[in-house]
């Protein structure tokens, strides 16, 4: 008896930042939405773009190029923002774009390479190598970390 | 089917009698001589026994069944009310509460009660047989007729020869009983172990969708005694009655031997005829049944979901109300007010719905009390005045643990020892009165004490031991701001930590659980003679009326409940006093505090030469925040900002405004040092 390859695969959410390609889990999912206002929360740190209105429920934005140390990109026609459910909290996170949602091959899966690259080592789970593609893995939980007072400005 | 579905209600129920066990093992405690009190306790007991039994849970039952066996002897006046026996009797009663806890949790609910088991039986001590609890009457009963076809006349007729016996089985459930398929399933149970129920009237699936009355009737055939069915049916839960009589030969004469069982103190007669209204006749009972109205149990996340959808109405009903601003038609304006009008209307009945008197809080006072006053050798009174008061779930569910707080330190560092009360002249007993009341939109909770009161020397020399307050400031300080720093973090006045309240954390802590809450706390003491904490909290957490004012393009939410008023001043009134800003309001020197400062917002390079500003008070002290205008007054729905964004300074939460857009909550309890 063989096990199906497709078994042991897991499905990721693709989006970009910068030209790269970074990959969720769908688990982690709620939804993806297009750019909408934002209601900026002051005395938080500056990643920390504001909260919204998402269906009843205040949701906190937190731009994901700032968090990740990457240069700042006017927002566009592409732009999203990824509401991701974690299990105390929804984080919503703006990035690039959002558009693909691939079977990843748990084999295809590394850790992260010891040489760092330019994006803050400390959130990233792993790379996963697909075809030609490479997908960057981030750690939401350790991304996502609670924001308490005396986290101020520059956090 | 299994038990498990009834768990819930087990659980629900096990409390209540526990509760009220609790309850009237005080009352007896003051009142040892009464049988009627006695006989409450009994019920609770008894019925917990039964339905612990049913469910399997043996060491509850275990317990219970020897405590029932005390409770028994004290009725029937072979002992009498010790201090010693009701002790042994209240960790009973812990006990079997730390088991159904347990049980809520998800445990098995075991516990090893066989020490205290002991004790019961050491106080008990002898040979005392367990009664039959409730009172037995015999009356006539026209027995409900049941007709049996062939098939049924043959089985009964086989086992009668058989040396089984039949009977023909009413049972009449409680009025008030909710779940009345779930009752009938635990007397079906409990029968079928002991015989067979081969009948019913109406059938088993009318049963199943509670499609009767009160009362069923079913045919058992069995080998046990009429005396042994009938105490087995009547452990279960809301049977109000239970009367049994044999199956009668088609051909016997009517000639009946009923044994009618009742469960309470009322005496009805067994006429079947269905919703017999017995609701006056218990209210009027001596022994504090319950009083009984119409209710219903719903599931609190039924009304969570209820209240969330509620509040999404709120905000359609604020962006309705901008829309027909806008556009100035008089048909929209008016339906819109109508609107306004019913959904107020609504908004009232959900909120009483999720009302809740204090009590729920109260009632574990009185014990923890009596306890702690053991513990400490003194002598206490605690009296509890308007435990009807009603106030919103959520604020239920924090407020107990501060008032533990206050209550054990009232009883530590409040109530003097018996002796010292003896030497200043006052009566042996310390008296503590907790009361609360309600008062405009708040709901006031005071916790008052006759003991020592605050010692302003001892107080200050603690504040300036712990740098709170410098030596040169003492004087100047009221006896009411003395009063206060006991509230400040890091402060505890005992000399030496002592169990009851001395944990390291000091009152602080429940001033900031407070005013989490929305409320506030004050102190009013008289050295010697008492003191009292008053806590005011807000009727409900989740819908607030706010002053929306506006800072730059964005807007911001005030609390109308801290503001005093709003004003208009110019900027000439503005003083700088030991760099603050202040403003000479109404005669006193307030404060004054630029938001858009407090939120990162560029002021504007031309200034207006007047500012609009929003008075408001924390305590007794105000402050005046500069804002650029007012937008107006709007209920709002409270929303938190999530556990992503903990605690950001000055923001205490957010609402979504009628546009959809999100707007923030001014925390005034940070802007007021």
């Amino acid at each position: 008896m063989t096990i199906p390859v497709e078994q042991k695969a897991m499905k990721v959410i693709v989006f970009q930042l910068e030209e790269k390609e970074y990959a969720v889990g769908v688990q982690f999912i709620q939804s993806i939405e297009r750019m909408q206002s934002i209601t900026r929360v002051p005395n938080a740190p500056s990643f920390v773009k504001g909260v919204i209105n998402l269906r009843g429920v205040v949701t906190p934005i937190i731009d994901l190029r700032e968090k990740l140390d990457l240069a700042p990109k006017e927002m566009d026609e592409q732009t999203r923002i990824i509401i991701v459910t974690l299990e105390k909290y929804d984080v919503g996170l703006i990035v690039d774009a959002a558009n693909d949602v691939i079977d990843l091959p748990v084999t295809a899966i590394e850790p992260q390479p010891e040489v760092v690259g330019t994006v803050a080592s400390a959130f990233i789970s792993g790379v996963a190598k697909v075809d030609k593609r490479l997908f960057v893995m981030l750690d939401l939980e350790k991304l996502l970390e609670p924001i308490k007072r005396g986290d101020t400005n520059d956090g | 089917m299994d038990t498990s579905q009834y768990l819930e209600m087990f659980i629900e129920e096990s409390k209540e009698h526990l509760q009220s066990c609790n309850e009237q093992l005080l009352a007896l405690e003051n009142h040892p001589e009464d049988i009627g009190i006695v006989n409450e306790i009994f019920r609770s007991a008894h019925t917990l026994k039964g339905m612990s039994a049913t469910m399997g849970y043996d060491d509850i039952a275990h317990l219970t069944h020897e405590m029932e066996n005390i409770l028994d002897r004290i009725r029937n006046e072979q002992l009498g009310v010790t201090t010693n026996l009701l002790d042994v009797v209240f960790q009973s009663v812990d006990v079997l509460e730390e088991m159904v806890i347990d049980i809520a949790s998800g445990g098995s609910g075991k516990k090893d009660v066989q020490l205290l088991v002991k004790r019961l039986k050491e106080i008990e001590s002898g040979n005392s047989s367990i009664e039959e609890t409730a009172a037995t009457t015999v009356s006539d009963v026209e027995a409900a007729q049941l007709h049996y076809d062939e098939f049924e006349r043959t089985v009964i007729a086989q086992s009668l020869e058989q040396g089984f016996s039949a009977f023909e089985i009413q049972v009449e459930l409680r009025e008030d009983c909710l779940l009345k398929a779930a009752r009938v399933f635990m007397v079906f149970e409990v029968l079928e172990k002991h015989g067979e129920v081969i009948k019913t009237e109406p059938g088993v699936e009318q049963l199943e969708n509670e499609d009767f009355g009160q009362r069923f009737l079913l045919v058992l055939l069995t080998n046990e005694s009429v005396d042994k069915i009938q105490s087995l049916i009547q452990k279960v839960s809301e049977v109000e009655k239970v009367s049994i009589h044999p199956v009668q030969n088609e051909a016997a004469p009517a000639e009946e031997k009923v044994i009618e069982q009742q469960l309470g103190s009322q005496s009805e007669t067994g006429h079947p005829q269905p919703e017999k209204p017995v609701l006056s006749e218990r209210g009027n009972q001596p022994t504090g049944l319950h009083a009984v109205s119409k209710t219903i149990r719903v599931n609190i996340d039924r009304l969570d979901g209820l209240m969330n959808l509620f509040e999404e109405l709120v905000i359609d009903r604020g962006r309705l109300q901008s829309i027909a601003g806008t556009l100035q038609n008089p048909e929209l304006t008016e339906t819109v007010e109508r609107m306004t009008r019913v959904s107020g209307d609504l908004q009232s009945i959900i909120l009483n719905m999720r009302m809740i008197p204090i009590e729920t809080v109260f009632n574990r006072f009185p014990k923890m009390v009596r306890q702690l006053a053991r513990e400490l050798d003194k002598k206490i009174k605690l009296t509890i005045v308007g435990a009807e008061t009603e106030l919103d779930r959520t604020v239920i569910d924090e407020i107990g643990d501060p008032l533990v707080h206050l209550i054990r330190n009232a009883l530590d560092h409040g109530i003097e020892s018996p002796a010292e009360r003896a030497a200043q002249g006052k009566p042996m007993e310390g008296n503590i009165t907790l009361r609360a009341y309600h008062s405009g939109n708040h709901v006031f909770i005071e916790l008052e004490d006759d003991g020592a009161g605050i010692n302003r020397e001892k107080v200050l020399e603690k504040a300036i031991a712990n740098g709170l307050v410098s030596p040169e400031m003492t004087d100047s300080m009221t006896d009411h701001q003395v009063a206060e720093l006991i509230l400040s973090s890091g402060f505890s006045t005992a000399e030496e930590i002592s169990d009851v309240s001395g944990r390291g954390v000091g009152l602080d802590v429940v001033k900031t659980t407070i005013e989490s809450l929305g409320g506030s706390i004050s102190i009013r003491s008289t050295s010697g003679q008492g003191s009292l904490f008053q806590v005011q909290l807000p009727l409900t957490l989740s819908i607030i009326s706010v002053l929306l004012v506006e800072l730059g393009t964005e807007v911001y939410a005030v609390p109308l409940s801290s503001i005093i008023e709003t004003a208009v001043i110019h900027r000439s009134e503005v003083m700088d006093v030991h760099h603050q800003q202040v403003i000479d309001f109404r005669g006193s020197i307030v404060p004054i505090v630029f938001l858009k400062d407090i939120f990162d917002l560029p002021r504007e390079q031309q200034e207006d030469d007047y500012y609009s500003v929003v008075i408001i008070r924390k305590g007794d002290q105000l402050a005046a925040l500069v804002v650029d205008s007012f937008i107006g007054q709007q209920e709002i729905v409270l929303k938190s900002l999530g556990n992503y964004l903990q605690s950001i300074f000055a923001v205490s939460g957010a609402t979504i405004l009628g546009n959809g857009q999100v707007a923030l909550i001014v925390d005034y309890n940070a802007l007021i040092k």
